[in-house]
């Protein structure tokens, strides 16, 4: 495959990625950050927000297992995941934690324990994905070529 | 380029976030402001020389006249939501403190909620960003660090004409040079429609005074 087809590729999978709300303008905002000085800054991101989340979902895990749940702790982890996710701009991570942070406050165990594997099912989804998107730019990059900027009028 | 030291900004930007510290660090670069990042508000205290117990370290204080160290902070940009010590936390003790209250603060949150906004405003607060935090949002501070920056530099310009007479032709040019830097940054401030401060929020700030200074300009 030539490098127009690929990058034609990349930018088709991008806008599906938008068009099925995994992603949303935030990540755009991090594209816009990224510069030959700064080359690998997405990936950088992006990799410390698995590296954070998948922690958090283990901590998550653990303490909704306990025989008396604190749900301040649950909530304090939501939270933080939350924010990470919006930082980079994960919106369907991020819409589930804004659910499960509503079912912690209400102290609903098993509303929380749907969420959380609700929340799980996304983040690996969405880790999927972006995972996908990077093979397709080091393809590109490798074959010589550049990484399209994307457009926000789609 | 004499004037890089004194033409750069330093944001001193706390979050105990590593994603939103790695997102903030490079927002700030790219706006081409010197950053340091903390992880907490301690922390922050102790990089602008402030011991918790409000006591300051002459040593490392960074807003004294007579500084033998490089590091100056212009502005502290910080997360509201932090373990310890929050970010209102640290804006109020960074407020209290008689050698760090003229530097500007700004909070940034992952929540909207009216009366914190204001707390934090009426705090001292310059501004209060939502996150995830822009671009177009950094563009406003350059008004709040050039402000802070013109007291240090009329300060300074004051002690070396004391000194030497024949100082014209540099001080003209720092003079055009803070001009043409403070026409850019207004020039970039753009209507920011994430803004979702109620306008009427902007509440009298008391210029910072320095006792015994005037300032000439």
């Amino acid at each position: 495959m030539e490098v127009g087809q690929m990058q034609g590729r990349l930018v088709d999978y991008t806008k599906s990625l938008f068009m099925e709300g995994f992603l949303d303008g935030q990540f755009l905002q991090l594209q816009q950050l990224q510069d030959e000085s700064n080359p690998d800054f997405v990936v950088e991101v992006v990799s410390l927000f698995f590296d954070d989340s998948e922690k958090l979902l283990n901590d998550l895990t653990m303490a909704l297992d306990q025989p008396n749940v604190d749900f301040k702790k649950v909530d304090a982890h939501v939270h933080q995941l939350k924010g990470s996710s919006s930082s980079i701009g994960a919106q369907r991570v991020k819409n589930g934690c804004i659910a499960f942070r509503n079912f912690c406050e209400e102290q609903n165990i098993e509303a929380c324990l749907r969420c959380l594997q609700q929340v799980k099912q996304e983040y690996y989804l969405v880790k999927n994905k972006l995972e996908a998107l990077f093979r397709l730019e080091q393809q590109i990059v490798a074959a010589g070529g550049s990484i399209p900027m994307m457009e926000m009028g789609f | 380029m004499g004037m890089a030291a004194e033409s750069q900004f330093h944001v001193l930007a706390v979050d105990d976030s590593i994603i939103d510290r790695k997102l903030i660090e490079r927002l700030l670069k790219t706006s081409s402001y010197q950053v340091t990042t903390v992880d907490s508000g301690s922390k922050a205290l102790k990089f602008l020389g402030l011991h918790e117990d409000g006591a300051t370290n002459p040593n490392t204080s960074s807003v004294s006249p007579n500084n033998h160290q490089e590091v100056e902070v212009n502005l502290v940009i910080t997360d509201y939501c932090m373990p310890g010590m929050t970010g209102y936390d640290l804006l109020k003790k960074i407020k209290e403190s008689s050698s760090l209250k003229n530097i500007p603060v700004v909070i940034m949150s992952s929540e909207n909620v009216p009366s914190r906004i204001s707390r934090c405003l009426e705090e001292g607060a310059e501004e209060f960003f939502l996150k995830p935090v822009r671009l177009s949002d950094l563009n406003k501070l350059g008004p709040h660090m050039l402000k802070t920056k013109f007291k240090d530099h009329n300060q300074k310009r004051e002690k070396q004409e004391e000194k030497a007479a024949f100082q014209s032709p540099k001080r003209q040019e720092q003079e055009e040079q803070h001009q043409h830097q403070q026409q850019l940054l207004q020039q970039q401030s753009n209507n920011n429609k994430r803004k979702d401060i109620e306008e009427g929020l902007s509440p009298e700030r008391t210029r910072p005074r320095y006792s015994g200074i005037t300032a000439a300009v």
